[in-house]
């Protein structure tokens, strides 16, 4: 019993280090497919299309609602202390610096990259990867490269507009429902935000794009080498969501992380 | 058989976890021929194609192409030898994103440096050859199970392999769609003179395609020059194998 209990605790130790191990040289792979020619521009600019555009509406509604909730929750605390001035710096600090990168980065993983992960997934499972490298052409160049760079690219961009459309639903509730001061809001704003806190801002959305399109293209690259995941769709499907945890786990723990290195 | 074999599995072990799929397999193949791998579901025929193409590495054992071991080759050198290979995958393994037009067209456009005109020429050319005029335009997902196995001969053929690798090109087709795929295979065969591997279960229909047929049974490799000798095998397994198939060939023609 302890003895089998034991070889259970070594196995699974085992595999993690060689997931880990072959997550690593997949992702090193890829930066190697990133030098390599030709460079897939056009493929690039399709992924941002679908990646970055089309999460636009997502990103859209989900910002003005934080926006505004942040405006009313801010608006409530700071009241106790008579400080509803404070509103416009509240706001936009708590966006820049938190809750756009990481709700932007969550609400992609949940939209783009569990798709970048049943695609890569279901073309491993139909041998198109394996047809790729039989035709020579390198499927980390060709299919991977264009994904991580768009996710790269689309991640800061989105971040930016949620962002913006975040301290808009602040303003909105702040202001105009509640009733505080425009100018003081504004003015708080501009006063206490720094560069700084946009870099943080900056830094994370990449790093946090990064580790999506890392984690969710890897899990379908290695989907049959996956433990537990078994074979066909069913193991694309295992997969997917396995990659949605591991990717927004990931997302929340390096938020941690680059905040305190950051701060 | 005076001439070198093309390709040589020389010992070869696979093994995934705790179950032994090829146990020390040789195999010998010689250009222009035909050989034709049966055997069971789930016996190891795809794992072999994989091992010859090295897209999976052995445990043990070696595998030369021209005579050169592929299994110590670094990811150049295996390209270089893989440009001697042409494939076509049991699901054809057509990219979905791209029509049929752009499929065909693709090793020409990574693979060669062709102009536009130029691959556009070829690429009707084998089209036209194929049957597959007219479907340019369309996506994987909107062909049939025939239709994406003539798309994926149509790409391997591209860069004129001298080595053809067909895994199960006929199953799931119906008897007509598969006496379709062998008249192709032999026309782009007679036309481009390349080696054939082919796995199949179906062994009465490519029995008279083919110069040797190998079985692989509980990861053994049995070798008949004359493909009429599996029908004297003595063992149990192939005997069970072979009554299996032919007991297919007689409904098939029952039906016909
Ligand atoms: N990548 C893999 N990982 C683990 N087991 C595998 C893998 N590929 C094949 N196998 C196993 O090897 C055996 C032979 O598979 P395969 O060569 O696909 O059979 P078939 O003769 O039907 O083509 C099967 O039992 C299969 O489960
Ligand atoms: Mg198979």
């Amino acid at each position: 019993m302890l003895l089998q209990r034991i070889e259970n605790i070594g196995e699974l130790t085992l595999y993690y280090l060689h997931d880990l191990g072959r997550m690593g040289l997949f992702l090193l792979r890829t930066l190697r497919g990133g030098v390599q020619q030709p460079f897939r521009f056009r493929a690039m600019l399709r992924q941002i299309r679908e990646i970055g555009a089309n999460s636009m509406g997502v990103i859209f509604f989900t910002a003005a609602f934080t926006g505004m909730v942040l405006g009313l929750q801010g608006y409530y605390t700071l009241r106790k202390f008579g400080s509803e001035g404070m509103l416009g710096s509240a706001v936009s600090l708590s966006l820049l610096r938190e809750m756009g990168p990481v709700l932007t980065a969550l609400m992609v993983t949940g939209r783009a990259g569990s798709a970048m992960c049943a695609e890569v997934g279901i073309m491993r499972n139909s041998e198109q990867i394996d047809a790729l490298e039989c035709m020579a052409i390198d499927p980390f160049r060709y299919l991977l490269m264009p994904k991580f760079l768009a996710t790269m690219i689309s991640l800061p961009l989105l971040t930016m507009v949620f962002n913006v459309v975040g301290i808009f639903g602040g303003y909105l509730a702040g202001v105009k429902l509640l009733g505080v001061n425009p100018g003081a809001f504004f003015n708080g704003m501009e006063q206490s935000v720094v560069n700084k806190d946009i870099i943080m801002g900056l830094v994370k959305s990449l790093v946090f794009g990064l580790l999506i399109v890392w984690i969710c293209t890897g899990r379908g690259y290695f989907v049959h080498q996956i433990r537990g995941a078994g074979y066909g769709a069913e193991a694309v499907s295992r997969v997917t969501t396995q990659a949605v945890v591991i990717s927004s786990i990931s997302i929340l723990l390096w938020d941690y992380i680059l905040t305190a290195i950051l701060l | 058989m005076s001439e070198d074999p093309i390709i040589q599995l020389r010992e070869v072990v696979k093994t995934f976890g705790t179950q032994r799929v090829l146990d020390r397999v040789n195999l010998d193949i010689y250009p222009g021929r035909t050989t034709v791998i049966a055997g069971g579901s789930g016996q190891g025929k795809s794992v072999t194609l994989k091992l010859i193409l090295g897209l999976m590495k052995p445990d043990s054992g070696s595998i030369l192409v021209h005579g050169r071991d592929i299994t110590t080759m670094n990811r150049r050198e295996m390209n270089e030898i893989r440009s001697h290979f042409g494939v076509l995958f049991q699901g054809s393994a057509l990219l979905d994103s791209l029509s049929v037009f752009d499929n065909v067209a693709l090793p020409l456009q990574e693979r060669t440096t062709l102009g536009r005109e130029q691959i556009r020429k070829k690429v009707l050319a084998t089209l036209i050859q194929l049957g597959l005029i007219g479907h340019e335009e369309k996506f994987p997902a909107q062909l049939s199970g025939g239709m994406k196995k003539r798309v994926g001969l149509a790409r391997a053929l591209q860069l004129q392999p001298e080595i053809m690798l067909f895994d199960e090109p006929t199953t799931g087709l119906d008897p007509e769609k598969t006496m379709e795929i062998y008249r192709l295979f032999h026309e782009t065969q007679g036309k481009f003179g390349y080696t054939a591997i082919i796995v199949s279960h179906d062994i009465p229909k490519v029995f008279n395609l083919a110069d040797q047929v190998v079985v692989l049974n509980r990861g053994k490799l049995v070798t008949f020059d004359n493909p009429e000798d599996i029908q004297l095998s003595q063992i149990p397994e192939i005997q069970a194998f072979v009554k299996a198939t032919m007991g297919h060939l007689y409904l098939s023609s029952d039906l016909e």
